[in-house]
């Protein structure tokens, strides 16, 4: 998709806007709410042109560390600065470089969308003359043209999202932050939602905050997973997997004694941990996911099983699932 | 500046959106109407001062209501995660939202001007008092407007807005009056009369211009207004 020359690099210099360094970097971010630790001494920086996940469970603290960022809130200790303006220094700063998508999307009911998008560039402090061209251009680019004077109140959550991404977008900020961009969309919104991040993250530093794991892997260059107020792991989405298996996975079907079967697998050297899988079918057939010591055992499993006489009927090698990741770093 | 203007036209056309604006303008008008009208004819007297003197017991109930919706409903809907994450400081805001009621009310109370013309037509009433009369009520207005726009911040939920505003405006408005004045030791009567909003009101409707009575609305609205600024300044809500 072709974007209009403003949102891109080149455009970005032919508006008021200074091309910073679009670097966010967070320093031992803590916020308490009250007595309650929403974000525990987090630390992370955005390099420009990234498009970053925060994963987590609800309540881990994503929201919290987006609305620091975005200084809406004031951090109760740490910093953090946003191309190169301190959070708490300089908030108007840091505000001109952000477009900001909180959850649930909240916008006026009563506006229409016109004169909604007017407001927004108005207070972003747009030029009379630059508006109109702006709204337009990014009408065309979130679909919005059908709607143009309708009421936000009458519009379907599908609509509601895609203004509210024109809201943020409208200044040609370097960052954009979006909290839960699909939540409430149904599948088709969804795909088009995630297509249209793709594709403004070609130019454009993003942070998104997700608990829809194929979202993830669909959107972002880099993952950060937040779990129960802290940072619990960093890095893609291939890292993050290899990092958390540690090590190849194997998965067998086994017809064996059992005792005897467990017994010998403690045993081999080249075995690890082992774990019974459920099986649908019957008592016969021991399904067990094995941890490797040595690499691809395929062939030493085999000949195990066959000097001992025994069936098998699965041999495979299992790559960690990005759920098993998340499942693994977030439950304790 | 640019910022102001931007927010104060948004919420005054946010008024007219909702049919309420028109029903409250509309009770507003037949109120005021009927009490100053229902005994004009008997008394047979061009005297416009009845009018302006229940104004400030009628501005009690109509100025939070006024007020009640520009904070508790952006807190509710969450809007203010957008709105106070955009280059505007938290003092632009606020004096939008004043300028916006301010202006709203402005429009209400020229709309009774019918009552004025009406007296004009009939009669010869003072029009220094008739002037006297319209600044105090835009002044006392005001002073209510900015402790509703504040009472307004303080809440999610509307109506507790409106009840906090209701009690504020009313402390302020009977520490001058005289059933209050009466319970409370000779030294300090003139400094509660002072505090009064109801006095400095009175003192306007006689038609005179005194700099003292700009001073006391200009503190109360100042101090209301920076009130309002901080409590947004120093949210805690999420």
């Amino acid at each position: 998709m072709n974007l209009p020359v403003f949102l891109t690099e080149q455009g970005s210099n032919q508006v008021n806007l200074k091309p910073e360094k679009a670097m966010i970097k967070v320093e031992n971010l803590t916020k308490y709410y009250g007595s309650t630790l929403a974000v525990d001494s987090v630390s992370f920086e955005v390099e420009k042109g990234e498009v970053v996940g925060f994963l987590g469970p609800n309540g881990a603290g994503k929201t919290t560390t987006m609305r620091v960022i975005t200084c809406f809130l004031k951090p109760t200790s740490g910093t953090a600065k946003v191309a190169g303006q301190d959070i708490l220094e300089n908030p108007l700063e840091v505000r001109r470089h952000i477009g900001y998508l909180p959850e649930n999307c909240p916008l006026y009911p009563e506006m229409n969308v016109v004169d909604y998008l007017n407001y927004i560039a108005a207070l972003r402090q747009l030029p009379q003359t630059e508006r109109i061209r702006r709204i337009r251009e990014i009408i065309g680019i979130t679909s919005l043209g059908d709607v143009l004077h309708k009421d936000i109140g009458e519009l379907s959550k599908g609509y509601k999202q895609r203004v509210g991404l024109a809201q943020a977008m409208i200044h040609n900020p370097d960052i954009l932050i979006f909290d839960e961009p699909t939540s409430g969309l149904d599948p088709n919104q969804i795909v088009e939602i995630r297509q249209l991040i793709r594709d403004i993250g070609r130019e454009k530093t993003i942070i998104l905050s997700t608990h829809i794991l194929p979202e993830v892997s669909a959107t972002c260059s880099r993952v950060l997973i937040i779990s129960d107020s802290k940072l619990v792991a960093s890095g893609t989405t291939d890292e993050l997997i290899s990092r958390a298996q540690g090590s190849e996975v194997l998965r067998v079907s086994v017809k064996a004694p059992q005792e005897e079967l467990f017994q010998l697998l403690r045993t081999v050297d080249f075995i690890g941990e082992f774990r019974k899988v459920e099986a649908d079918d019957g008592e016969e057939w021991i399904s067990l996911d094995i941890q490797s010591k040595g690499g691809d055992i395929r062939e030493k499993f085999f000949r195990l099983v066959v000097e001992k006489n025994w069936s098998l009927r699965e041999l495979k090698l299992d790559k960690m699932s990005l759920e098993q990741v998340f499942a693994k770093l977030t439950t304790s | 500046m640019n910022n102001i203007v931007a927010i104060a036209r948004k919420e005054f056309k946010a008024y007219f959106e909702s049919p309420i604006a028109y029903i409250f303008i509309t009770a507003y008008l037949l109120l005021v109407n009927f009490l100053y009208l229902w005994t004009f004819f008997v008394v047979g007297q061009a005297d416009i001062r009845p009018f302006f003197g229940f104004m400030p017991f009628v501005f009690l109930f109509l100025v939070p209501s006024i007020t009640m919706r520009l904070w508790a409903e952006e807190r509710k809907m969450g809007t203010l995660e957008i709105l106070l994450t955009l280059p505007v400081t938290e003092k632009e805001v606020v004096l939008g939202k004043f300028s916006a009621s301010f202006l709203f009310l402005a429009v209400m109370l020229l709309l009774t001007f019918n009552i004025p013309l009406l007296v004009g037509a009939l009669g010869d009433p003072d029009w220094g008092v008739v002037i006297g009369g319209y600044l105090g009520c835009l002044l006392l207005g005001a002073s209510y407007l900015a402790i509703g726009l504040f009472a307004s911040a303080l809440s999610e939920n509307q109506i507790v807005a409106f009840i906090i505003a209701i009690a504020l405006c009313t402390a302020l408005l009977v520490v001058g009056e005289w059933f209050f004045l009466m319970l409370v030791p000779d030294i300090f009567v003139p400094v509660f009369e002072y505090l009064g909003l109801g006095t400095h009101f009175e003192s306007l409707g006689r038609g005179v211009i005194d700099t003292r009575d700009f001073i006391y609305y200009f503190s109360v609205i100042g101090i209301f207004l920076y009130l309002n600024i901080n409590t947004v300044e120093n949210r805690t809500w999420v």
